[in-house]
């Protein structure tokens, strides 16, 4: 493809100004950024979404109001940018004029010493300010680790950082609205209109030729009406067609744009997220139905599922960061079949359903049918993953998610796993066990479960289990581990599923080989 | 004061090379590199990459008009590799496009046939293949093979030391503007820009005057730009010469991570041995530094790995060998602690082993042989001053040690499936250039007329706070207020010859010149005062608050009267002046000598929870107790301390560099290869500074603080070996390292490892053939 290509151009506000870029629908808003709109303060720190120092909030207008996510801006195709708000830490900026120039978040950095080569520091203001637009009911150290997860810091050593949050938010007092944020000197006043200016946008664009083909901007609001199978955008499918006619499609582009971002940036490119009908999570017989396009942070923060998972929000934090969050899907986690992808493991314990869609036709297919070898899939090109139905298991079912990688937070699992149990009459009468990272595809421990199915959960059982799961698992040594490793790691999470299940039937001690504790140890006389 | 640039930082307009508008028609620069890790260049094919949309030129290793030898210490370092190649990734050419995405996507046009050869990436093996940097050095006092008999206890064992990559957030990047008489004006990220400017000028077979390197600030550089930077500006100039046009290279990060070289991994061996109480008697230590594919800073970090291998103790019979292994990694370099962490790391290896099978509380051990007043190191110096046990007894008053240990104990005694582990860590780092003649600065001062002051000195600011020292050392001389002084980029035209901003020293050498510069101004203004106010007494005339003063008292010269006065009576108001470090030497011959002005000393003490069923663990706190002298910004130093604890912390825990056997990195990106983030800090993290310590060799009685707060980090290692001991892992005399998880669990459950592997094999055996 030529640079001298011509795009359709797409409107959006940066910072305070409307604006338009007329780039290839793949262009990554931080090469954008950097580029002609010469925002220089959004830094390139790795293109990968692991260092946060390209941050940037996009909002997105939700009835009256705009919702503003961080995002790493080296995974977002400009395309999505279209009807919506671009704020870079140009846009937070306080006026100079002003005394020192720099607005509570800035100077709690400033005072507390938590800049010093500064090259972190801009993404990190915008992640601080996207916290005050989105708090929620956990302490202010939780808050602050939360904003600060997708960030490194090299020269800090975060303590101070830390310091410089808590501080923020102690100033700033509980959860405040958009309108006092503005009065007392936390955002710049014309975020105050942009709601009003960002619908006169989204009309004007939805009566602009051409959109038939290149949606231009994307409807507001994502809940579905009940029943309804989610529309599709139909030029995606055409059936008989071995590839999509729109060229990439790019749900969250969390991993495809870290695998394949320089083909990404100048191919023919569909940025999903335009379809917001395919977003959100609703409960449909016996189901919760979860939209392709919804992402991490809203499936952690969704009651429905929380009620089927309540551990959802304790796992997320092991999941990526918080804009990566923001911006992974659990459609994209699963069609891109990684086998150790943390959320489709979790799906395979819970025995998801996928809905296939290909024009109008609809295809059911078991999740733990999907794979069928490394990252090949049950699915014709044309198809697109359109929900994934959860069943809502009643409260005798219990679910658990282990991780461990070598870094707690943003990091791929050596193993991951997810358990899912329902016991009855102290017997096991359903279970699920999935595995992540020890064979080429997102492995349901089939033969495990079934071994361990109608038997009470003891040590004596557990132990056999453990066996056959180890002669179902096939891990290989690489980065993330040797594959002795994960061998084990993998009989010490499963251990640790049923020992934080059921605590009263099973100590881990129970199953070692040969005491670890040493007597004189354990015995405290 | 606020630290100098802080509020720009956090509005996002400080400047990086590359966000200061280019010049017109500027080109950009990707580079092409080695596909393989060794190997005879047969063929290089260049002509689709020439064809390639927006392409002005590829430059190799024949477009070079000077020298291709860009080796800082020993000349084995070619720019663009002509003949063999020694690492994957390194640059054999350079391609020029209108556009970064051109130039990228044209190198992945660009195709070299290579006779590949046996790429080493083992330093024992490259060793064993002789193929070794300079000459292998060794230390020794006192009688060691005559000590043996007389210890109690002699234990040996080995480490296998992980690297470290700088992962500087500001990736390697210059830009190279062509100047009229055939100069050229380089905007370098880089430590070092004299380093930039000479073999700039040698590659172009030029005078260094015809270079000028500018230098605003980095995002990062940690040693990772102090001599690494070079090949980009120096590429970036070739550039700007062969076309006529400026030019810029900006890394990707995996290009970076790929084609510079990281903290040196080593391969050593220890044996220590000791007396009943743990007094340690004699001490051996061999270290195969994994040198990498050219010499780059490898010798000196070497020395230095020498220089600390007994770190905080005192030991009367040392022996320690080092050599740099030369291997096919891309060529290692400086990183903050320059070889002294790997010296450390392996003493107290050696120490933990001690106490693990005498049984006695480690920190006993370390305490009772820590360093003394008068205690000669195995180079010949003798400790001055020294704060080992002041920094060790106050931080374990401070902190309760006592308490902790108790604490940890009775803990572990209970059933859970945690187990605490706690560590003492002492540092002793030495601080100057080990190569003696890089003690040296200048500073050039002007004060402009109107009372406002300009500074260059030969430092750079890449976010460790050396401007605002530098402000506050000339606020301090001139007793005026900071906001008068603007501390200026940092230009080979304005200090020439400037030794790299490393080696900790950059405010003791450059402050002490800039006290200099002041002192020269002041002297010329206390001459005036003297003969305007009839004051004989010319050391009885002081400035503070803006004030002259005369035996202490204000008199109605005010600061800015005092400059006006001075210009219209023609006294200098600029200055420029020089600084070298005094009475330090070094015979390489006799390896003794005295190669340090004076030592940082400090305790940190960590306390780390382990789960056992994981295998991973949580640092729950870290307590420093730092000889810093007088600080001169408390929050600049608190920023060091921490700063560098955290890449201490990273270093031995989940810092872990991969390399395959063809000596390709496996761990080339920042998905990968993980550096600390906020969730791997302890929550409880305090630093304190040593009280009434003083240090007259610094500016303001200043320490030294950049390099020596990241060996705290090496506690890590030995509180979650403490804990996996209380967990009763098998623990062997192989202390390697990063301390990953999975080495974490490999320890713990090695029973149930043997287990899985022995009915595995009990499997294949019984599984018939073909089935």
């Amino acid at each position: 493809m030529s640079a001298s290509q011509r795009y359709p151009e797409i409107r959006f506000f940066l910072n305070d100004r409307e604006v338009g870029a007329a780039r290839a629908p793949g262009c990554l808003v931080l090469d954008y950024l950097r580029g002609e709109a010469e925002s220089k303060g959004t830094k390139e720190g790795c293109r990968e979404g692991d260092c946060g120092a390209c941050t940037v909030l996009i909002g997105e207008l939700a009835e009256t109001s705009i919702v503003y996510r961080p995002v790493t801006s080296c995974l977002v195709p400009i395309a999505e940018l279209a009807g919506k708000h671009l704020v870079t830490i140009e846009g937070l900026n306080g006026e100079a004029e002003n005394g020192d120039g720099l607005d509570p978040v800035q100077r709690w950095i400033v005072e507390t010493g938590a800049t010093q080569c500064g090259f972190c520091t801009p993404g990190i203001v915008v992640s601080l300010h996207g916290l005050l637009l989105d708090r929620r009911k956990t302490s202010d150290r939780a808050e602050v680790r939360r904003a600060l997860s997708g960030h490194l810091c090299r020269c800090t050593g975060y303590r101070s950082l830390q310091e410089s949050g808590e501080g923020l938010l102690a100033e700033v007092g509980p959860s405040r609205g958009l309108d006092e944020l503005v009065q007392r000197g936390f955002l710049p006043s014309y975020f105050l209109g942009l709601p009003e200016k960002l619908r006169h946008l989204q009309e004007r664009e939805k009566k602009r030729p051409g959109k038939d083909t290149v949606p231009m901007v994307a409807v507001s609001g994502h809940r579905r009406p009940e029943a309804s199978e989610p529309a599709m955008p139909e030029s995606f499918a055409e059936p008989g067609q071995t590839k999509p006619a729109a060229g990439w499609l790019v749900a969250g582009g969390t991993d495809l744009y870290v695998q394949r971002g320089e083909e990404l940036a100048t191919s023919p490119l569909k940025a999903l997220n335009l379809y917001p009908e395919m977003r959100g999570i609703r409960r449909h017989n016996g189901h919760l139905r979860l939209g392709a396009l919804t992402t991490f942070e809203e499936l952690a923060e969704d009651e429905h599922f929380r009620e089927v998972v309540p551990g959802i929000r304790e796992y997320m934090d092991l999941i990526a960061s918080w804009q990566v969050r923001n911006r992974a899907t659990i459609g994209g986690n699963v069609i891109n079949a990684s086998p150790i992808g943390d959320v489709t493991i979790l799906l395979l314990a819970l025995d998801a359903e996928l809905v296939l869609g290909s024009g109008e036709e609809r295809r059911r297919v078991p999740l733990r049918s999907f794979y069928r070898d490394y990252k090949v899939l049950d699915k014709a090109p044309e198809e697109i993953l359109t929900e994934i139905a959860v069943p809502i298991y009643d409260r005798d079912t219990l679910t658990h998610f282990e991780k461990v990688s070598k870094r707690r937070w943003l990091d791929i699992a050596s193993v991951n796993t997810a358990l899912r149990v329902r016991m009855q009459d102290d017997l096991i009468a359903e279970i699920s066990l999935a595995v992540g990272g020890v064979a080429p595809v997102p492995l349901l421990l089939r033969r495990t479960g079934d071994f361990l199915r109608g038997k009470p959960v003891a040590a004596e059982v557990v132990r056999r289990g453990l066996e056959i799961a180890q002669e179902e698992i096939s891990p290989i040594s690489d980065v993330r581990g040797s594959e002795a490793y994960k061998r084990l790691l993998t009989r010490q999470l499963i251990i640790a599923h049923f020992s934080k299940l059921f605590p009263e039937q099973l100590q881990p001690r129970q199953l070692q080989p040969e005491p670890l504790w040493p007597e004189d140890l354990h015995a405290p006389d | 004061m606020r630290p100098i640039d802080a509020a720009a930082h956090t509005r996002g307009e400080s400047r990086y090379v590359d966000d200061v508008n280019p010049p017109a028609g500027m080109l950009h620069g990707a580079i092409f590199g080695s596909p393989v890790a060794h190997g005879e260049i047969r063929r290089l094919v260049l002509e689709r990459g020439r064809n390639a949309e927006g392409v002005v030129a590829i430059l190799t290793a024949a477009d070079i008009p000077g020298e291709n030898q860009i080796g800082p210490t020993i000349q084995d370092e070619p720019l663009l590799a002509e003949g063999t190649v020694h690492f994957q990734g390194q640059p054999i050419a350079l391609v020029l496009a209108e556009t970064a995405e051109q130039a990228r996507a044209a190198v992945r046009q660009l195709q070299v046939e290579v006779d590949p050869l046996p790429a080493i990436t083992d330093p024992l093996e490259a060793y064993a293949a002789g193929e070794v940097i300079d000459r292998p050095r060794t230390l020794t006092l006192g009688d060691v093979d005559g000590a043996w008999g007389n210890c109690h206890l002699v234990v040996e064992g080995s480490c296998d030391i992980g690297g470290q990559e700088h992962v500087y957030l500001e990736t390697q990047r210059s830009r190279a503007v062509p100047r009229e008489g055939g100069c050229l004006q380089l905007f370098s990220s880089t430590q070092s820009p004299y380093a930039s400017q000479k073999m700039t000028a040698r590659v172009l077979g030029i005078a260094h005057h015809r270079i000028e390197v500018d230098v605003r600030r980095l995002g990062g550089g940690f040693g990772g730009k102090e001599d690494q930077a070079t090949p980009w500006a120096v590429l970036a100039a070739l550039g700007a010469w062969k076309t006529g046009s400026a030019v810029e290279i900006v890394l990707r990060r995996e290009e970076d991570m790929r084609m510079t070289g990281k903290r040196h991994p080593y391969r050593s061996r220890f044996k220590i041995g000791v007396d009943p109480e743990g007094r340690i008697l004699a001490f051996e230590a061999w270290h195969y530094q994994n040198s990498g594919a050219a010499a780059d800073l490898s010798t000196s970090v070497l020395a230095r790995t020498l220089f600390h291998s007994t770190n905080s103790y005192h030991i009367p019979n040392v022996r320690v060998f080092g050599v740099c292994c030369r291997t096919h990694l891309p060529p290692n370099t400086a990183f903050r602690g320059f070889g002294g962490p790997q010296g450390m790391f392996v003493i107290e290896s050696a120490v933990a082993r001690v106490a693990e099978i005498l049984e006695l509380p480690r920190e006993e051990i370390q305490r009772r042989n820590l360093l003394q007043d008068g205690d000669e190191f195995p180079y010949g110096q003798k400790v001055l001053e020294g704060r080992a046990g002041r920094t060790w007894d106050e931080a374990a008053e401070t902190y309760d040690l006592a308490a902790i240990r108790r604490r940890v104990e009775e803990f572990n005694r209970g059933e859970s499936l945690e187990k605490k582990g706690f560590s003492v860590m002492p540092i002793c780092f030495g601080i100057s250039f080990t190569a003696t003649f890089m003690n040296q600065a200048g500073c050039l001062l002007h004060v402009y007329s109107d009372g406002s002051v300009g500074v260059t000195t030969g430092g750079v600011e890449m976010g460790q706070g050396f401007n605002t020292n530098i402000a506050i050392v000339i606020s301090r001389s001139l007793g005026i207020r900071p906001e008068r002084i603007k501390v200026e980029a940092t230009n080979t035209t304005r200090v020439a010859n400037m030794s790299p901003s490393a080696a900790s020293s950059t405010t003791l050498l450059n402050g002490n010149a800039a006290l200099l510069a002041a002192q020269k101004i002041l002297d010329g203004m206390r001459e005036l005062v003297g003969e305007e106010l009839g004051v004989e007494d010319l050391d009885s005339i002081t400035l503070a608050d803006e004030q002259v003063l005369v035996d202490g008292e204000a008199t109605d010269w005010t600061w800015e009267r005092l400059v006006q006065a001075a210009y219209l009576h023609r006294v200098p108001l600029s200055a420029h002046a020089h600084f070298r470090t005094p009475n330090i030497w070094y015979d390489e011959e006799l390896e003794k000598g005295r190669p340090f002005a004076y030592h940082v000393f400090g305790t940190a003490i960590t306390e780390v929870t382990l789960d056992c069923l994981r295998g991973i663990y949580r640092i729950d706190s870290v307590k420093i107790l730092h000889d810093l002298g007088r600080t001169l910004h408390e929050k600049v130093d608190l920023g060091q301390v921490e700063g560098g604890l955290a890449q201490g912390i990273g270093w031995m825990t989940v810092e872990d560099l991969r390399f395959d056997d063809s000596g390709r990195i496996r761990s080339h990106a920042l998905a990968t290869y993980k550096v600390p983030d906020v969730d791997c800090m302890p929550d409880d993290l305090e630093v304190r500074f040593l009280e009434n310590a003083g240090n007259p060799l610094g500016p303001f009685h200043s320490k030294a603080v950049g390099e020596p707060p990241l060996m705290y980090g090496i506690g890590t290692y030995f509180a979650i070996r403490d804990a996996l001991r209380a967990s009763g892992a098998e623990l062997g005399s192989e202390l390697d390292s990063p301390m990953t998880p999975e080495r974490v669990l490999l320890a713990l459950h090695a029973p149930s490892l043997r287990a899985i592997e022995a009915k595995r094999s009990e499997a294949t055996e019984t599984v018939p053939a073909g089935g």
